[in-house]
């Protein structure tokens, strides 16, 4: 009987197991099938294509695509430098009441929905930037800095937690060699959590890349690439978000299946590359 | 300037910067913090926990519609997402183990589906749930929800049972206990307060998730608890307020914010403080 029930349990959770591994392939198998037409349609030019009309059934992801990676790579170039300073701070300078208080306050607040980052941009952000650059105050400069500002808690949290896995006898050496704090962490604890560094950048530039809400409220979508950095345009997750539930046409949706698998092959690539080459989270085989 | 003088002021420059920086980061999210609270406690009154959507305009529009439909959405969810993530975890760990390649395989996925952009998951289940039935439903909201959870719950589960000590199972194992009585009594006994974690914070994830939902579980501006049918939720709304033109629309987005805000801080402190004394041991 308990043979029976021990298969019975074993057997289930396998199979609850596979489900995840399941629907994994099934979001890949489905948004490639959903796609077909439009693939079909416009083959891989549909990359390089920088017309999207709707109304004429032209389709083209170029602005989109240009605009995810402009918008993610000026939030990276905001946030990196800040998440390090933030996270040495954290991790070497700050004295030890305060490591605590402020620590926990980023990761609370990495934890704010981004839906929230948002509407700040919106409503305080937007009219701050109309302001100094001119513009209407939506577009890809406000889009960069709401999501740098809304990925910096996270990447600041995980940078830290790297810097924080230098052994301490190692600090202590250098110190005792006559090093300064500068010296100590530019020759010892960078070195040493370099691969996490850079994979909690890589991660946060995956969930940068596939963010939604924070940058819909400020990014305008219009499909054309800026000729300046106020430009309204565009980024796949802003388009997805606005048109999807507009759609009518069968080639409209199948396009917009289209830049959905475009973003989810970008992304897991992106988190792909950050798991494998530089966060091993070392299987715990110890 | 000698050289240590050159290497205590490079010091100084370094150490001011990031001070500076952890200055312009803190500086930028109280700011986000005191417009949230500010608005929010602004906003909130009894009318917006008695009435459902109105018109813009009408003294009498709350957020009755959002908040229940909200709760119903993340509860069914939690429903169906956490137990699967703790037997597909459970399986990861106690039968697995961490040479098991399929295991590995598992792991790695759900760490790649953990960080999927959320509104891809939404479209997925546009394409299985919504187009096929017709039209946008709650159910499609909760799988989508559930796909989101899962996965955080599979690896919280996973790490957790892997920290219960080894001699522990030996222990019911040389008892006479089969594996599944192990695993159910012992192991998972012992790790529950942090897979009660995982689980929070898995909630809390889920609750501030508005992409996958915009095109699943739609919205309704008025309250509806058919789960086969549209279904508010506080972060649509929120969305569709805060984006229209009107401004007593705009401060329920705000009440919205709050709300939603503080349930899900209050459940990442809760997850702290339940795993909390057990750190220090």
């Amino acid at each position: 009987m308990n043979k029976i029930l021990d298969r019975f349990f074993q057997l289930s959770t396998l199979s609850i197991a596979l489900f995840t591994l399941l629907i994994a392939g099934a979001i890949f198998g489905v948004l490639f099938q959903e796609a077909k037409p439009a693939i079909d349609a416009f083959g891989f030019e549909f990359i390089t294509n920088s017309k999207w009309a709707p109304n004429l059934e032209k389709f083209g992801a170029w602005p989109a695509i240009i605009g995810s990676i402009l918008s993610t790579s000026l939030a990276m170039f905001l946030a990196v430098p800040v998440a390090i300073g933030v996270a040495i701070f954290l991790s070497e300078i700050a004295p030890e009441k305060l490591k605590n208080p402020v620590g926990v306050s980023i990761e609370l607040l990495a934890a704010i929905p981004s839906v929230i980052y948002g509407m700040w941009g919106l409503f305080y952000f937007v009219p701050i930037i109309r302001d100094t650059f001119g513009g209407l105050g939506i577009g890809l400069l406000t889009a960069g800095i709401v999501l740098a500002v809304m990925i910096l808690p996270f990447m600041a949290a995980v940078t830290r937690d790297a810097m924080n896995t230098t052994p301490d006898i190692l600090k202590e050496s250098a110190y005792a060699l006559g090093g300064t704090k500068w010296d100590v962490i530019k020759d010892i604890v960078i070195p040493y959590a370099k691969a996490g560094i850079i994979g909690a950048a890589i991660l946060a530039l995956g969930r940068a890349i596939g963010e939604t809400m924070a940058v819909t409220f400020v990014m305008g979508n219009v499909h054309k690439i800026p000729s300046l950095i106020t430009d309204p345009t565009t980024s796949i997750p802003v388009a997805l978000a606005n048109e999807f539930a507009e759609a009518d046409e069968d080639l409209y949706f199948s396009s917009l299946f289209y830049l959905a698998l475009i973003l989810f092959l970008m992304s897991s690539a992106i988190i792909a590359f950050a798991k494998f080459a530089f966060l091993k989270r070392g299987r715990k085989a110890k | 300037m000698t050289h240590t003088q050159k290497r205590v002021l490079i010091n100084k420059i370094v150490m001011a910067l990031s001070v500076l920086s952890t200055l312009i980061g803190m500086g930028f999210l109280l700011w986000i913090l005191s417009i949230l609270v500010i608005n929010g406690i602004d906003a909130i009154n009894w009318n917006i926990f008695i009435y459902e959507g109105a018109p813009p305009g009408y003294e009498e529009s709350g957020l009755k519609h959002a908040l229940i439909g909200q709760l119903l959405l993340i509860s069914v969810s939690t429903i169906i997402g956490v137990p699967l993530g703790i037997l597909a975890g459970t399986y990861l760990s106690e039968y697995g183990g961490v040479k098991s390649k399929l295991a590995n395989i598992i792991r790695d996925i759900s760490d790649i589906m953990m960080s999927a952009p959320s509104i891809v998951i939404g479209s997925f289940v546009y394409a299985v749930i919504v187009a096929p039935m017709g039209n946008f439903s709650g159910w499609a909201g909760i799988a989508a929800l559930s796909i989101i959870m899962v996965p955080i719950i599979l690896r919280t589960t996973d790490d957790m049972l892997q920290l219960v000590p080894s001699t522990l199972r030996e222990a019911a194992f040389a008892l006479g206990a089969p594996k599944y009585k192990v695993i159910l009594q012992v192991v998972l006994r012992g790790a529950k307060t942090g897979i009660l974690t995982g689980v929070l914070l898995g909630v809390a994830r889920v609750s501030g998730e508005t992409a996958p939902l915009l095109f699943t579980s739609f919205n309704d501006n008025f309250l509806n608890t058919d789960l086969s049918e549209p279904i508010a939720s506080l972060t649509v709304t929120m969305f569709n307020y805060a984006t229209s033109p009107y401004e007593d629309w705009q401060k329920l987005g705000w009440a919205a914010a709050f709300i939603l805000s503080m349930f899900i801080l209050t459940l990442n402190i809760l997850g702290r403080v339940i795993l909390a004394p057990k750190k220090k041991k």
